[in-house]
Parts: structure tokens; sequence; C-alpha cells
């Protein structure tokens, strides 16, 4: 196939309620190549979890609405798609883990029987074959005694193992992109990283293209190839992952990487920028950054600026090459 | 195991309850300004008649001895001779039951298959005509009082269509079914009477249709809202994201956590209609137990209305005993907390 497995253009996205709407997706450009392992990162709130809901289709309509834009996966309008193409986009095409295995598994049906029901909407059949799949994608989770565990509640389990159960239903229906939103973020900090050595490595066994989620940095720069950065709906910067964390460009990526030492404070805010992150309600105009920004010029409270560059992309006017090709302001 | 502790848990209970529910209502009945032997010794009785009847019922003794007697009877299923019908209760009771538990069970069945998916589609399709009317429903279904529903269906229905007979279980032409069950619907199936079964079925239709109303629309209201907030829940996000089809998503993923609120709803609500048949079968003349107490209540004849009353304490109790253990199937956490 030639072409990027995913392609996202001008996508805007926004939520109407009755105090308004939410521009929550601010134009979000993002092109992912088969293979690619790519992080998105950025501090809570500013639509990592809405961008992947989107990817999927899964935001509800109302109140989400889509704006402009449109979202391709292998050559195929996603946004166009009708039930049974979008069926087969979700699990087949795109596998998702979610955030907290508490509460994304159903408390009434055992971990046998969502797997099952995962695998027959893929189009499994018969006792027999389910078994033996739900056995071997529950080994490839590195679960113990699987066979027993199919007959377990999802409430007899740790949070560890509930998001091995949901990574394995995630693969289950053998999609090409495996698209993780924060799929570490509640789990105890020792089996954070047991799980995100178990994500890197089914991406290499299964060569898999791989989205993660996350508001760490850390978490990101562990097993992501290339480091897409998010701020209040927005993509600021877009580079490969030693590129960007040897030289970030943006001005708030530089305040996310100097909060990344102070691994003893779980803080979701970066310490190195003050502020807070705006209303996506009523955001600030031009650059949504300008008000916690230290190169802000007059340009940045007039005008939004575009995502350019090729290899490593910014969007930031302080940074816009002129005429000579370089850039006004060096960090 | 936990499922056999909870029944034997549960069972004790009931017996607690049971002892609760005799001495009410035996204090109920004796502290009722009436002589019951007076009345079935006849208006034209003399004192002396009055005094053998009242000897002959044991009514001339302490009210602790009464009791205790009352008590020994019950064990052994003796629940006092009916002055009304003359016959033991506990055989009138036997007799008249099963009508009843007809009537509430088909009522129940109705709202039960009716009120669930009608609930669930009010949920799925939120703010259509079709919930605006959902929600239409479950105001006037609680609100309406019976008796008006039921006198408003029988003229409309019975009086100027005439499609369906106003009262009753069966036409005086008709030979009911060899008892089985003696549910008469039920046993003419069994039977295969079918022409007996449709008679019967187009006489049970109103009285049923106005017991389950209420029922139907709490029903309907439990269930939307919990639809609603299941629908929205992570693990349908998450089972939908994982190409799941929608129809099995609602209709089963999510609605089998939705039933669970619903199921304690069913639970209550059987309850309440079990004690709704005094009045229903009171107005579409339906010969079951709430026709039986209401008859005997008027003559003042106690026994019965003891009998009735105890009859249908220890059926809610039962069911509601179905129920736990019914929602420990359905909800895997109670099993073993
Ligand atoms: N269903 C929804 N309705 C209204 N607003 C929503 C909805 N889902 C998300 N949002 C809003 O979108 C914004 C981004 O949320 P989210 O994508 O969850 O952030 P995060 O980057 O932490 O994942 C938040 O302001 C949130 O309030
Ligand atoms: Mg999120």
């Amino acid at each position: 196939m030639s072409g990027p497995l995913l392609e996202i253009t001008g996508f805007r996205l926004a939520f109407d309620g009755y105090e308004g709407r939410a521009q929550v997706l601010n134009g979000i450009d993002l092109r992912v190549e088969q293979g690619e392992t790519v992080g998105i990162v950025g501090e809570t709130g500013c639509g990592k979890s809405v961008l992947a809901r989107s990817i999927l289709r899964l935001n509800p309509t109302p109140p989400a609405r889509v704006l402009t834009g449109g979202i391709r996966f292998a050559g195929q309008d996603v946004l166009a798609m009708d039930g049974p193409a979008l069926m087969a986009l979700r699990g087949a095409g795109i596998g998702m883990v979610f955030q907290d295995p508490q509460t994304y598994l159903n408390p009434v049906f055992t971990i046998g029987s969502q797997l099952a029901d995962v695998l027959r909407a893929h189009g499994l059949r018969g006792r027999a074959a389910i078994r033996a799949r739900s056995l071997e994608l529950l080994e490839a989770v590195r679960l113990p005694e699987p066979a027993a565990l199919l007959r377990r509640y999802p409430h007899e389990l740790s949070g560890g193992m509930r998001q091995r159960v949901l990574i394995a239903q995630a693969l289950a229906g053998s999609p090409r992109l495996l698209l993780a939103d924060e799929p570490t973020t509640a789990l105890d900090v020792t089996i954070q990283g047991q799980v995100l050595a178990l994500v890197a490595d089914l991406v290499a066994r299964f060569g898999l293209t791989l989205v993660l989620i996350s508001h760490d940095l850390g978490v990101i720069g562990a097993i992501c190839r290339r480091v897409v950065v998010m701020y209040a709906g927005s993509i600021v910067e877009d580079a490969p992952a030693e590129e960007l964390f040897a030289h970030p460009r943006h001005p708030y990526t530089r305040g996310l990487l100097a909060a990344v030492p102070d691994l003893e404070r779980p803080t979701q805010m970066p310490a190195g920028i003050p502020g807070s992150i705006p209303s996506l309600r009523d955001p600030p105009g031009g650059c949504r950054f300008h008000p916690r920004c230290d190169l802000t010029m007059d340009i940045c409270r007039r005008e939004a600026p575009r995502l350019s560059g090729t290899g490593h992309r910014t969007a930031c006017h302080a940074l816009a090459p002129n005429q000579d090709g370089y850039a006004q302001v060096r960090p | 195991m936990a499922t056999l502790r909870t029944i034997l848990r549960r069972l004790a209970l009931l017996g607690v309850m049971l002892g609760g529910l005799v001495l009410i209502t035996f204090t109920v009945s004796n502290v009722a300004p009436s002589d019951p032997a007076a009345l079935a010794a006849g208006p034209d009785a003399t004192r002396a008649m009055i005094e053998t009847v009242r000897h002959e019922y044991g009514l001339d003794q302490s009210l602790p001895m009464q009791l205790a007697r009352y008590v020994a009877d019950l064990l052994r299923l003796r629940l006092g001779r009916s002055i009304q019908t003359g016959n033991q209760v506990a055989d009138d009771l036997a007799r008249f039951f099963p009508a009843t538990m007809e009537l509430v069970l088909l009522s129940m069945l109705f709202s039960v298959l009716a009120g669930v998916p009608m609930g669930l589609w009010a949920a799925v399709r939120r703010n259509s005509w079709f919930d605006h009317a959902m929600r239409a429903l479950a105001v006037s279904g609680v609100a309406l009082p019976a008796f008006w529903a039921a006198l408003l269906l029988q003229l409309v229905f019975a009086v100027w269509l005439g499609w369906l007979p106003t009262s009753g279980q069966l036409s005086v032409a008709t030979a009911p079914p060899d008892p089985i069950t003696g549910m008469i619907l039920l046993d003419a199936l069994l039977r295969g009477q079918w022409a007996v079964f449709a008679e019967a079925a187009r006489y049970a239709v109103l009285p049923a249709f106005v017991l389950a109303l209420p029922s139907l629309a709490a029903i309907v209201r439990v269930n939307r809202a919990e639809m609603i907030e299941v629908l929205a829940a992570d693990y349908v996000t998450a089972a939908r994201a994982h190409g799941v089809a929608p129809r099995r998503v609602i209709g089963w993923l999510a609605l089998r956590n939705a039933m669970l609120p619903t199921l304690a709803m069913i639970g209550l609500r059987f309850g309440w209609t079990l004690g709704s048949t005094v009045l229903v079968e009171t107005v579409f003349d339906w010969p079951g137990i709430g026709l039986y107490a209401v008859n005997s209540a008027i003559a003042s004849d106690f026994k019965p209305v003891m009998g009735v009353t105890l009859a249908v304490g220890v059926t809610f109790m039962l069911t509601n005993l179905l129920i736990d253990l019914a929602y420990g199937w359905l909800d895997p956490r109670t099993r073993s907390a």
C-alpha cells in the first residue's frame, strides 16, 4: 500500500453544550506511516483522548461535532464509513487500549465471555476455535494460567492483569495499528514499566504501528521513535524522539522537558511553564499558548501559527523561518 | 458455599418476617370493632345462639390463648374456618389462589416483556418521539387510579366495542379444564384445549392489563434510566471500540448491567401487584383471593382475611428470595461478597 497508514488533515472537532461550544480539536494535521511508533504528549485536558476517540468515531454525537477536516485509515475515509466498514475498522484496522482497566471491562461477564464477544465480532466461529484463540491472546500478553482466567470476572483480577486483558482484546481483531490512550496512567508505578515493555514487545512481535498517548514524556520516550506534542487542541511540535529530546524548539515543549526530571512529584502540570491551560470554551485568540509564552510577539495574539517544516515540524511564529531560512529566535 | 449460606440466611430472615406478619394480622383483626360471632349467627340469633357460635370458633378465649391456637394451627396449615363459606380457609385459599397467581403472573410477564424493551429503546433513541411517549406513560401509568383505568377500559373495550368480556374468568357455558395447576390459561394450554384457552385469554386481557399498567410504567422508567447510564459506561465504549456490533452491545452487554436495578424493581412490583389484586379482582369479578378477602372483610369474617394476608406475604417473601438469588447470578460481584 502506498501512502500513510493514518492521515488526519485539518481536523477540527467541537462539543456543543449548554454553556456554548468547546473547540476541543483545533485543526489537527498528522500522518502516521506503516511501522512507525508515534507518541502523543500533552497536558491533561488538551484533547488527546478526544483525538483518539475521533479516529474510531467513538465520540458521542451530539454533543461532539466534526467541523472540518478528514481522517483516512489505509486510504479509506473514516468519517464516511457505514456501519459494517466502521465495525471492521474498529478492532481489525485499529486496536484500542484504554486508560482505566477498572472501568473498561464489563463487570458482569467473565474474561472468556468478553474475549469471545470480540472474537465473534471479527468473524471467528466455533467454541473450540474461540477458546484456542482466546488462550493464544492471553498468552501473548503474558498472563499466567490463561485457561483459569477465562472463567474469572474482572473484579477478581489486579489492575495490571486487567490492563493485559484489555490489550489482548485490542489485539483480538489482528489490527495493523495499536492506539493506546494512557495505557499505564491508572496503574501502580511498579506495574507501569511491565505493561509498557509488553506494549513495546507486542508492537515489535506483530509488526504493529503504534500511536501511544500519554501526558508523561518519560513514558513516550521509552518506546516511541517519534513524538507529537499537543497543546490545547493543536499540535505544536512533531519530531523524531531523539531530536525532540535533544533540541526541543517550541517554548511549550521546552517547558514540558524542563518538568520531566522532576519524577518525584507526580504532577500533571509542567513545572517549567507558568500559568495554566486555557479554557477550550473561550480560548485565547491567535496562538493558544501565547499567554504562557516568554517569546510572545504581536502576531501571536492575532494569528494562530501553522504547523510547518519537514521532519521536525513546529507551530510557532517566533520559530518561523524568515526569508533566509533561519528561525528568528534560536532557542 | 456462599450461595447456600445466602439462602439459609435469607430463609432465617423470612421466618422472622413471617412471625411479625402473623402477629400483625392477628392483632389487627382482633381490634376491629365488630362481633364476628354475632354476624355469623345471623340477625335473629338469640344471645345463647351467639355464645354457642362464639365458643365453637374459640372466640371466647383470651387473646394470647387465641394467638397460641392460631399459630399452632398455622404450623399445621389450618388457617381456621371461614364463617362466610363454611370451609377451611386453607381449602378456600387453595381454590382461589391459582386464579390470583394467574392474573399476577400474566401482568408481570406483560410488564417485563414489554417494559424492558420499551425502556431500552427509549434510552437508545433518547429525546425522540418514542422517548417522550414513554415518559408520558411512566407518569400516567403511576398516576392513573387502577379503578378508573379499569372502568374506562371496560367501557371502551367491553361495552362500546364489544371486543372483550366485562368481567369473570370464563363464560358460565364453558367448563374449565381439569385442574393441573388451577390456572385456567395454563391448564387449557397443558391439556391442549385451544378453544378454552382462547376464551380464557379474552377474559384475562383487561384485568391483567389494568394490573400491569403501574408496573409497566415503573419498569420502563427504571430500565430507561439504567440503560442511559450504562450506555455511557466505559466498558460499553470499549466493546464498541473493539468492533462488537451495536445490537449485541446494546441488547446484551449493556442490558445485562441495566437489568440489575430493573430486577430489583420487578421484585418490588410483584408484591405491589399481588396487593392490588384486591381492587382489580373486585372490579372484574375475578374469583381470586383478592375478591375472597374483600367479601370476607365486608362480612367481618377475619380468618380468611388473615389467611389471604399471610398467603400474600409468604408469596411476596419467596419471590424476593428468588429475585435475590437471580441477582447473585446476574451480578458476579455480589457472589463472592
Ligand atoms: N463527551 C464530551 N462532552 C463534552 N466535552 C468533552 C467530552 N469529552 C471530552 N470533552 C472535553 O474535551 C477536552 C479534552 O478532553 P480529553 O481529550 O479527555 O483530554 P486529555 O488530553 O486529557 O485526554 C476537555 O476539556 C473535556 O472536557
Ligand atoms: Mg485522556
